[in-house]
């Protein structure tokens, strides 16, 4: 089994759709513990890339990526646009010429586009960031495919230990971003970062599979 | 919320027109992606100064391009960075062969939208040099942080960089000027107020009618201490005590002493204050040479004020008197 281009496509949009639901609970957590733009920033940015995306729909995988990751970081601004955009422009390398993607392939592309996230925002693990959500759901995808799990239970697996991931942010103290600046008070908080990049993984799993 | 707005996804986009209205002497604006530019840019054989943040904080930055300051400034959304297209179109409209140097205040999203920015612009063989300002003192825990944030230095490093450019020192000459600038400034500031970001409509944090916050960022960040209100001269020693202690010159020395309102305090507060922080410089020794006073870096309508001590020596003081005019600051021309 293997996630064809039109999967692709409608990932990108269920992500669009998932961030214009969040927009007001993602300002909300970033209220919190920071400057409260990340929900607007992600929905005008992912609009953006809708606006895009009938340009591009005929292109290889790697293509639309970059596109996704190039618009993202003109449009969402913060810290979030960087981030993001080199998250879909490591992504798109990974798939160049790709029309469709095998578990492995998809699990290289999100190994690849986390090392650009760490490498962009020098954040490390637990420093209450994306990248908690992140390398959960990288792992699991590895260890998914070691064990010969199928492609839907690993997506599911992956979008899981994203969750859990996001949720472990909360007891964290924040050492990245403008979160940092609260020091202990960061505590308490869900990272909207880490949130986001849940709901990205969660619409992957919800729309390459049937459940 | 009560705004003088239309929509609030509009208000940066309307804000840059009537400033291209109001000063088509001095600069041009341009749209997607948005920048303020001199209106005789690129200057040939001159360095072009460019900043950018996010939209919130006027004058700075766009009120600050023209003649001996910015050639150019990027706004991004309100309290938002801005996206690394914008500094890149920006480097090129402002590129006259001999460089461009990048300020940049020290935010997460500013550093890594502006690095991208540097990383395309040297791509397409423009010489970049940045410079990271991040003055607040307020920031104490700075190993475990993203670092102290940029503010009131920012203002004063533009200003003298702007002279350095105007002069026609070269690209690493005119870094060395806003590296000095950054080693030389320290700010601290406090807000009386919250302040409403107009797309979120509520304001950005809570702060009851009799209390302050000590070591408030421009964006709301919270400061070091929380408390009841006290009168002016006891909040000015709170400011200045952190900074004092931090900058790294001695009595004897001269400095430049700047008062600025976040937006919502009065001219008539920021005297108040300037009087008081005047007294504990002359106190410690420091000789008070020049001074900047009003609402320069801002926090939308947030009541409160920062102060900044900048260190000055003969080259600083002369870039610091050179003539500027631009819409925000203006002097000698």
């Amino acid at each position: 089994m293997s996630i064809a281009r039109d999967k692709v496509l409608e990932w990108i949009k269920a992500s669009a759709d998932v961030l214009a639901e969040n927009r007001d609970y993602l300002i909300q957590l970033d209220a919190a513990i920071g400057d409260a733009d990340h929900g607007a920033n992600m929905d005008r940015g992912f609009k953006a890339v809708m606006a895009k995306m009938p340009e591009i729909s005929d292109k290889d995988i790697g293509t639309i990526f970059k596109t996704v990751g190039m618009v993202l970081l003109s449009t969402v601004g913060g810290a979030g646009g960087p981030l993001y955009g080199t998250f879909f422009l490591q992504a798109g390398m990974k798939t160049a010429r790709k029309l469709e993607l095998g578990l492995e392939d998809w699990a290289a592309a999100l190994e690849s586009a986390l090392n650009g996230v760490i490498m962009r925002g020098k954040a490390e693990l637990n420093d209450k960031t994306m990248v908690d959500a992140l390398t959960p759901a990288v792992n699991a995808l590895k260890q998914a495919i070691e064990a010969n799990l199928p492609m839907e239970q690993a997506l599911r697996l992956s979008a899981e230990a994203a969750r859990q991931g996001m949720e472990a942010t909360i007891p964290l103290v924040a050492r990245k971003g403008r979160a940092s600046y609260l020091g202990e008070r960061s505590a308490g908080h869900q990272d909207p970062g880490a949130t986001s990049s849940y709901l990205l993984l969660k619409a992957a799993a919800d729309t390459w599979t049937d459940g | 919320m009560k705004k003088l707005i239309n929509k609030p996804e509009d208000v940066v986009k309307e804000e840059l027109a009537g400033v291209a209205l109001a000063h088509p002497d001095l600069v041009r604006v341009h749209f997607d992606p948005n920048y303020i530019v001199r209106a005789d840019a690129p200057i040939q054989g001159k360095v072009g100064v460019i900043s950018g943040g996010g939209s919130g904080h006027e004058p700075m930055h766009g009120g600050f391009v023209g003649i001996g300051m910015l050639d150019a400034a990027c706004p991004g959304a309100v309290f938002t960075s801005p996206t690394p297209d914008q500094m890149l179109e920006a480097t090129k409209a402002v590129n006259g062969g001999a460089g461009v140097l990048h300020i940049v205040k020290n935010y997460t999203g500013d550093i890594m939208n502006f690095e991208m920015a540097a990383d395309l612009a040297r791509a397409e063989g423009i010489e970049v040099e940045s410079v990271v300002i991040d003055d607040d003192v307020a920031v104490q825990d700075s190993l475990y942080t993203a670092g102290r944030r940029g503010v009131g230095s920012t203002v004063l490093a533009e200003k003298v960089c702007g002279a350095a450019a105007e002069a026609r020192r070269s690209l690493k000459e005119v870094a060395d000027v806003c590296r000095k600038v950054k080693g030389w400034g320290r700010s601290m500031g406090m807000a009386l107020t919250s302040c409403t970001v107009p797309h979120v409509g509520k304001p950005t944090f809570d702060l009851p009618e009799d209390e302050m916050e000590i070591g408030i960022g421009i964006h709301g960040e919270p400061g070091r201490t929380r408390m009841k209100i006290k009168p002016a001269d006891e909040i000015v020693e709170m400011l200045m005590e952190p900074i004092i202690k931090d900058i790294p010159y001695k009595s004897g020395d001269e400095v430049l002493l700047f008062v600025n309102s976040m937006g919502g305090t009065p001219l008539i507060e920021l005297y108040v204050v300037y009087r008081k922080a005047h007294e504990i410089a002359t106190k410690h020794g420091l000789k008070v040479v020049r001074n900047l006073i009003g609402p320069y870096i801002t926090s939308l309508e947030m009541a409160g004020v920062s102060i900044t001590l900048l260190k000055m020596d003969e080259d600083l003081l002369k870039l610091w008197d050179a003539p500027v005019k631009t819409p925000g600051m203006r002097w000698g021309m």
